[in-house]
């Protein structure tokens, strides 16, 4: 087997004296989902925010392909090929649908010093931007714009906002909340045929999403990762099913407060 | 297809001013050429506001430094004896984009009205340097013999082709800046005024592009404080003074932030506006503040937004 | 003779640091609890300044000129928050900058018609007119000193109000989350008139202790404003301990730099240079302390807890 792709080793972060995670272990292999589940408050999304540089852990190491990034800002991550898609949708709502999607192609063409030539024009941005858009089923919605798209097409925008950047990794913090069903369902076949060309952290409470998709599952508790394994290993794990599936059963959230 | 009504007015308004010389000299009305050039002067450095205040979000309350920069940069090399617009032109470029990089450097640090009080802070810290500075004139400033020469060129002392250059400099402004925010650049500028985050977790150094654009916005603003020292044959601290740094400001709001022309329509307006009302009453500020009151709480959008919606009614 | 130069420079830094915070705490609290940049904030300095010219000629009492004019500032501080302010919180920042910039020039103008454009002198009773002798061949205007301790005094009430009081309490919920404030049950909207009111009174009492010295005039506030507003990006906005700590560094260094930095550079240059750098540096001073705080705490000494 090869390395993986992104390893934490004992990444800590307290806020006060409340614990958000600690001492998480992460393997995420090439080509791989890799799911984190557990109940609301258990430090998924601060696990999320310490992978992709917006906190700095207080302890621990994060290795992305090889390379220590715990001390690298967000943006240089990005750069080396890391992309976030936020629980709470964050676009540009000012621009059109096309013009975020460009800008996720842009960032990762190089430097955006470029003071003359009209972006829009470039088909070395457009092009991407609009396959990126086409994937994810939101073409004929270049043009409009982005504020005026409806909840379960920001979702979309975000996905293809982190296709469009040639990333290895996405960090997708719960793609599908507040989706319908017929739009989750979309999602789940556009997130398997991801897998060709990138791997993916998924934070999920959909736990029917979570078992078809994912290919590892890493359960969280209480800021501690108290389980990882393959979804039948998961399925099957005493300390889990106490401490977590057991309570309601494969479902919706359990909320721990 | 709606009738181009924005695209009209630009053209309408451009043409006015190239054609407004030979008008002035028929009509025998001088003074009409002094306030378009004041108003083509102000509205470069507005202009130049937009590009970061309209397109970039970075609220800067201390633009007018830049035009006190950029007479400085023609009246201390005057004092000296040195005319040459080729070492004046540059030395207030090259001056107020260090001075942009400088504080730029720390203002873009902080934001939202951080941002704002910070930026009118190191205006006031410039013009305070420049009063305490005996040698120029101090708080009176210094009256500057002779206009920049391009011998040979441009004679800058005919009104004329003075009247040309800065034209010659609004236009380029204007288009300097739309290529720039249709650039590359200019989305990643844009980007991060509309969500920073978002920008930083797909990959750009925000910070970074912020600050060339504020340095770009400086140089810019500094060269038609060039073109102020020519037009004043005048430079002192008060052309930095942060009331006007607000009346810049309100020229980019009042025409439209973040549109191309709104700068210009808004020097059009406020700049005839003082005129009159300073013409008609002593007590000008009074009303021109009233105005400035019911602009912001009734009136959204600036001119530009009010041209938009008239082109989408018809 | 040196340090007793030495001395009444340091109470000059202290006057201008009592001034200064009179002014900036009530920007910092208005800014802190309603989100809301008030450039005016000069004009209703101004405006105490002549409301208490006009008092003390009419009442011959400077006293108690002071303190109707105080009450008038209020009153005017309630008017402008009911007709302008109050239209402009939910606002972004650059419509209130905007607005409230439409407001000097509206200051400056009535002011002019009303008073004409000349400075209004304040004539001091014979009791402050004098010097008071302090040990040590010491000698101090007493007007200097009344202006310290009512500044000090002002200080320390306000200090009480905002961390003993109920209405503090509240002042310091709103600063530090507005939602929470609104949910404890308060009346947001006469707080924010209240707050409003109080500033417009301390800063209207800082200019009436200052005309005496420099007269009336119109746009006095404008670039004192400026230096309020370098006070509370230091002391870190929204923050009374912030803005009185800050006050006084920025007064003290001030006005020690005006007085001591020519003898402190020709330490280290030759005199004739000194003589000439010192006075662009020591106006320049409080700019750079500015700058080189926030470029370690781009959010001032003591910022707001949450926002």
């Amino acid at each position: 087997m090869n390395a993986p792709l992104l390893e934490t080793r004992g990444l800590s972060k307290a806020f006060g004296g409340i614990t958000a995670t600690e001492g998480v272990d992460l393997d995420v292999g090439e080509g791989k989902i890799h799911a984190v589940i557990g109940p609301n408050g258990a430090g998924k999304t601060t696990l999320i925010a310490q992978l992709a540089g917006m906190l700095a852990p207080d302890s621990g190491r994060i290795i992305f392909a090889g390379r220590d990034i715990t001390r690298l800002p967000t943006h240089a991550r990005a750069r080396l090929g890391i992309a976030r898609s936020f629980q709470i949708t964050s676009i540009f709502h000012a621009m059109s649908v096309l013009d975020n999607t460009l800008l996720a192609v842009q960032a990762h063409d190089g430097h955006s010093y470029r003071f003359w030539r009209r972006a829009r024009r470039d088909k070395r941005l457009t092009g991407p931007a609009m396959a990126a858009l086409e994937q994810v089923g939101l073409g004929h919605k270049a043009a409009s714009n982005a504020s005026g798209l409806s909840h379960g097409e920001h979702r979309q925008l975000e996905i293809a906002m982190a296709l469009a950047g040639a990333s290895k990794l996405l960090l997708l913090d719960e793609p599908m909340a507040g989706m319908g069903a017929e739009e989750s369902a979309r999602m789940v076949v556009l997130l398997r045929g991801l897998k060709e060309t990138k791997s993916i952290l998924l934070i999920e409470h959909d736990m029917d999403v979570v078992f078809a998709l994912a290919d590892r599952i890493t359960v969280m508790v209480d800021g501690k990762a108290i389980a990882s394994g393959k979804p039948e290993q998961i399925r099957a794990d005493e300390n889990v099913r106490r401490a977590y599936l057991g309570m309601e059963g494969p479902g919706e959230t359990i909320g721990d407060a | 297809m709606h009738p181009p009504v924005r695209l009209g007015v630009r053209i309408a308004v451009l043409l006015a001013l190239a054609v407004l010389p030979a008008l002035t000299g028929a009509l025998d009305q001088p003074f009409l050429l002094d306030l378009a050039l004041r108003i083509m002067i102000l509205a470069t450095a507005a202009v130049s506001l937009n590009l970061i205040l309209g397109y970039g979000g970075m609220i800067s309350f201390g633009h007018a430094a830049y035009i006190g920069i950029g007479a400085y940069a023609v009246g201390i090399p005057a004092y000296y004896g040195e005319y040459s617009g080729y070492v004046q032109l540059p030395l207030a470029i090259g001056a107020g984009a260090l001075f942009a990089l400088v504080t730029g450097y720390i203002c873009l640090r902080t934001k939202g009205v951080y941002f704002i009080m910070i930026t009118l802070a190191f205006a006031q810290m410039a013009y305070f340097a420049f009063v305490s500075i005996e040698e120029y004139g101090g708080d009176d400033g210094l009256v500057i013999e002779q206009r920049s020469e391009f011998t040979g060129i441009i004679d800058m002392e005919s009104t004329h082709q003075f009247y040309y250059v800065v034209l010659v400099f609004l236009v380029g402004a204007l288009y300097l800046v739309s290529r720039i925010v249709n650039a590359r650049f200019g989305m990643a500028v844009q980007g991060a005024k509309d969500n920073d985050q978002r920008m930083q977790s797909l990959g750009f150094d925000t910070f970074r592009y912020r600050l060339a654009c504020y340095v770009i916005a400086g140089a810019m603003a500094a060269a038609a404080g060039w073109l102020m020292g020519n037009y004043n044959y005048f430079f002192s601290p008060e052309m930095m003074g942060w009331t006007h740094s607000g009346e810049l400001i309100f020229m980019v709001v009042l025409g439209g932030a973040g549109s191309l022309f709104g700068p210009l329509y808004g020097a059009i307006v406020l700049i005839i506006l003082e005129e009159q009302l300073s013409s008609a009453t002593v007590y000008w500020p009074l009303i021109l503040g009233a105005i400035l009151i019911a602009v912001v709480l009734f009136a959204r959008g600036g001119l530009e937004g009010m041209l938009a919606k008239l082109e989408r009614r018809k | 003779m040196e340090w007793v130069l030495f001395v009444s420079q340091l109470l000059n830094g202290l006057q201008l640091g009592v001034l200064l915070f009179l002014l900036a705490a009530g920007l910092t609290l208005v800014f802190g609890i309603m989100d809301f940049v008030n450039l005016a904030h000069g004009s209703l300095y101004m405006m105490g300044a002549y409301f208490c010219v006009t008092l003390t000629s009419a009442l011959g009492s400077f006293p108690l000129a002071v303190l109707l004019a105080v009450i008038l500032t209020f009153i005017l501080g309630i008017a402008v928050e009911l007709i302008v302010s109050r239209h402009l919180y939910q606002r972004d920042h650059l419509d209130q900058v905007l607005a409230t910039f439409g407001l000097i020039l509206f200051f400056n103008g009535a002011v002019h018609l009303i008073w004409g454009p000349e400075g209004n002198p304040i004539a001091l009773p014979d009791y402050l007119n004098g010097r008071i002798s302090l040990p040590a061949g010491i000698e101090i205007p007493t007007f200097r000193l009344v202006i310290i301790a009512i500044g000090l005094a002002v200080a320390v009430g306000l200090i009480w109000l905002v961390t003993k009081t109920r209405m503090g309490m509240l002042i310091r919920a709103g600063a530090s989350n507005r939602r929470m404030a609104g949910a404890l049950g308060v009346d947001i909207r006469k707080l924010f008139t209240l707050v409003f009111a109080l500033g417009a009174a301390m800063a209207g009492l800082a200019g009436m202790m200052i005309a005496p010295i420099t007269e009336a005039n119109i746009g006095m506030g404008d670039d004192i404003l400026i230096v309020a507003f370098v006070v509370i990006i230091i002391g870190g906005i929204g923050s009374i301990r912030g803005a009185f700590i800050a006050a006084l560094l920025v007064g003290m260094i001030d006005v020690m730099g005006r007085s001591y930095l020519d003898d402190f550079m020709k330490l280290i240059m030759d005199n004739q240079s000194a003589e000439t750098a010192s006075p662009a540096l020591s106006a320049m001073a409080i700019y750079i302390l500015m700058a080189g705080i926030l470029y370690f705490r781009p959010r001032g000494l003591f910022p707001p807890r949450h926002r």
